[in-house]
């Protein structure tokens, strides 16, 4: 091969080394990649633009600042249907987050508990949360949904006959939970203030006491210290200002239970559902990440003599962490990604509330880019916060 | 090498995908094509609905079938491309579909900021309640507290809340996209009222397991005049799908039906009728359209007159019951109208 290609003419020669040169070839593909990019990217915003221009469609996002006009069922902000088309959207983004969030938390919880379960020596136990997993992971999220909103609506009783818990004035029916509300009176803005320097100064003290233990070895009871603070504090502020809080007890109306607060069927069944689909596939993530600390570990923290419960907290969790936290960050990517399934049962989160207005304002374009925007953002804050986390807990050599 | 082919190939999709359409006009492209794209209601019984063989029927149905009529003399060359509320004018905005007929509410920003043009109203409606009988409730303004379910992104939802505003009245809002979910969550209790227009209140009312259980409440709240929505920058097929409609309307005033369309117009002597049937001599009024001159024969031909079509789908023909009320031809104390055909 060499010989020929020596023995080739000198311009065929250079063509050949240059087609063949694999940093040529890599400049070239990258520039042709960027080239065909940069074309798509403008044919597809000059395509919008003209087709747009062409359907006489408005457009701009000046629309967000007019009256919305519509209602919306659940809102964690005050409002009305003289609101603007903006907020209502950011009512949705409200609701997205309230999911996303108590979704995550719970999702993890129950990822935990199954997790730990499936490892469990117990028969039993271990082959119940194998069934749950099973079961959770192969359904649609959509249809976990439908079949809670279902269950919940058929299960529960009209207004007329509600569930009742006499004395404390709870209610259930298939409208919702509804609950007395809790009404601050003036001067509770001080109560969260206790409640806030009584957080900070447990972190201080947890400090003090850990750099304590290292230079002197005696221990701080600091779990009994930190929550008498965290309690205590506020409480004290609450006593002393003269208990400012009553309650807005829910009574029945002619058509529905007014007054109080409520939790929804809408807004119950998509927790759940998201709460136990995640939960199952977290429950297999932590499985693995246990399973993935090798057993010499365990073996090399007992024959230090260090109590099992101590092994587990200090030596395989720790190290299960890092296989743990990465799928971990996708789950709970997933999980808020799935909260627009909500639309299906009619719970007014982001995607409907900006599925509305785009109707009512007939900006597609506009609202669709509100809408990745916003996802795009969410998922990459929690990413980066993921990101942190692990850097955190990533595993230090010494 | 490949991975430029494959570049290469994207590309060319792209290029093919996102070049600017031919201007070809509206009938071009549906003539071109063979069939009308009609987009209407996912189900809406009266409507557009499709029965269990999934042949669509209902009154918006039979008004694609007439405009099908017009172009092709062919009932059936039409195809549907059903809608939510949501999705319905993207669907025409995009040219999925050539004409929207989805008992689609005409308003002035839908007119304007949506782009599209409206000029007929095929049905006169008006936002109306449906309560369970057991609730007792005998006019909407006793409603105060109640849950109410309604479909997201109509005008209805809109009305709602104006309405319980101005009455200084509360209410929890239970809204859907779907109207099948509307119709379920009302069926299932979690909301006290439905509201809707109230042709689709008698619709969805026949729908439940126990019809006689629930009233529709004497106030409309509204008006809702519902017709056909076309794109803007086409005044050839505005005006055909336009003149549809009147087409039929005219018909039912002259008294022409399917059944005796071919005797009168081998029979007639009346110069108005000889040129809305198309065979008065050297008449241009069907090519001007952009269509045959047989072709309001041909729509009568294919689905009836105006009359005909309620009666057929909602009115006393049918299951629904609706009376022409606001319907009625003009002479007769109604609303529907037609300009003169000549």
């Amino acid at each position: 091969m060499k010989k020929r290609a020596t023995g080739a003419p000198a311009s065929d020669f250079s063509l050949r080394a240059m087609v063949y040169d694999p940093k040529i070839r890599s400049i070239f593909f990258q520039v042709s990649t960027a080239i065909i990019f940069v074309i798509l990217v403008w044919m597809i915003s000059h395509n919008v633009a003209e087709n747009l221009a062409r359907s006489n469609t408005a457009s701009g996002f000046d629309f967000l600042k007019r009256r919305a006009g519509f209602d919306i069922g659940d809102s964690l902000i005050p409002y009305t249907a003289d609101s603007s088309y903006g907020r209502a959207i950011f009512v949705g983004f409200l609701n997205t987050l309230l999911i996303a969030a108590i979704g995550i938390v719970t999702a993890t919880i129950i990822g935990f508990l199954i997790g730990l379960g499936r490892l469990s020596h117990n028969w039993l136990i271990s082959r119940l949360c194998t069934v749950y997993v099973e079961i959770f992971r192969n359904i649609p999220p959509l249809l976990v949904i439908f079949f809670l909103y279902k269950g919940v609506l058929g299960v529960l009783p009209n207004v007329k006959d509600s569930l009742e818990i006499p004395g404390v004035h709870i209610f259930l029916n298939n409208r919702g939970l509804v609950f007395p509300k809790a009404v601050w009176g003036e001067g509770s803005v001080w109560i969260a203030i206790a409640f806030a320097i009584a957080v900070v100064a447990s972190l201080l003290i947890r400090r003090w006491s850990y750099k304590r233990q290292m230079a002197t070895g005696q221990q701080f009871p600091i779990f009994k210290v930190a929550a008498g603070l965290i309690i205590g504090l506020p409480l004290l502020v609450f006593l002393v200002l003269g208990a400012p809080l009553s309650f807005d007890i829910p009574q029945g109306g002619r058509f529905n239970i007014s007054g109080g607060s409520s939790i929804l069927p809408e807004f119950f069944a998509l927790y759940i559902a998201l709460s136990l689909y995640t939960g199952s596939f977290i429950a297999e993530i932590i499985r693995a990440g246990i399973r993935g600390v090798p057993k010499g570990q365990t073996e090399a923290a007992t024959a230090l003599g260090i109590q099992p419960s101590t092994t587990t907290r200090l030596v395989v969790v720790p190290q299960a962490m890092r296989i743990i936290i990465p799928p971990l960050t996708s789950q709970y990517l997933n999980l808020t990604k799935n909260s627009s399934l909500g639309i299906a049962v009619g719970f007014p989160d982001l995607v409907a509330t900006g599925g509305t207005t785009l109707n009512q304002t007939g900006q597609a374009v506009e609202v669709v880019l509100i809408w990745m925007v916003v996802y795009l953002s969410l998922s990459i804050s929690s990413s980066l916060f993921m990101n942190w986390f692990n850097a955190k807990m990533a595993l230090v050599e010494r | 090498m490949k991975k430029t082919i494959l570049s290469a190939a994207i590309g060319a999709a792209a290029i093919a995908a996102t070049a600017p359409a031919a201007s070809a006009t509206t009938l071009e492209t549906v003539k071109a094509k063979g069939f009308l794209q009609c987009v209407v209601n996912s189900g809406l019984a009266g409507f557009a609905q499709p029965d269990a063989a999934g042949n669509w029927n209902g009154f918006d149905v039979d008004y694609c079938r007439a405009v099908a009529s017009a172009i092709f003399n062919d009932p059936t060359k039409v195809k549907f491309t059903p809608t939510t509320a949501q999705t319905r004018f993207p669907a025409l905005q995009s040219g999925e579909g050539d004409v929207l007929f989805r008992n689609t509410t005409w308003t002035i920003s839908r007119d304007t900021a949506l782009g599209f043009n409206f000029r007929t109203v095929n049905y006169y409606d008006g936002q109306g309640f449906m309560v369970p009988k057991k609730l007792e409730v005998k006019s909407a303004l006793e409603l105060s507290g109640a849950a109410v379910c309604v479909q997201s992104g109509t005008t209805t939802e809109l009305n709602l809340a104006d309405y319980f505003k101005a009455n200084n009245l509360q209410y929890n809002p239970v809204v859907f996209e779907k109207l099948e979910e509307v119709n379920a969550a009302y069926a299932a209790g979690r909301c006290d009222v439905y509201t809707t227009d109230q042709s689709g209140l008698y619709s969805i009312r026949l729908g439940l397991s126990n019809p006689d259980e629930h009233v529709i409440l004497p106030e409309i709240i509204s008006k809702e005049p519902l017709g056909p929505a076309v794109r803007q920058g086409d005044d050839q097929w505005f005006d055909i799908v336009s003149w549809t409609h009147y087409a039929l309307v005219q018909a039912e005033e002259f008294g022409i039906t399917k059944a005796n369309v071919d005797e009168i117009k081998a029979s007639t002597t009346n110069p108005d009728i000889k040129r809305f049937l198309g065979v008065e001599k050297d008449t241009k009024i069907g090519t001007d359209l952009g269509l045959t001159n047989d072709w309001a024969y041909n729509i009568i031909k294919g689905v009836g007159n105006y009359g005909e079509v309620f009666e057929r789908n909602i009115g006393e023909g049918s299951s629904l019951k609706i009376k022409r009320g606001l319907n009625a031809l003009w002479s007769k104390g109604g609303l529907q109208y037609a300009p003169p055909i000549r």
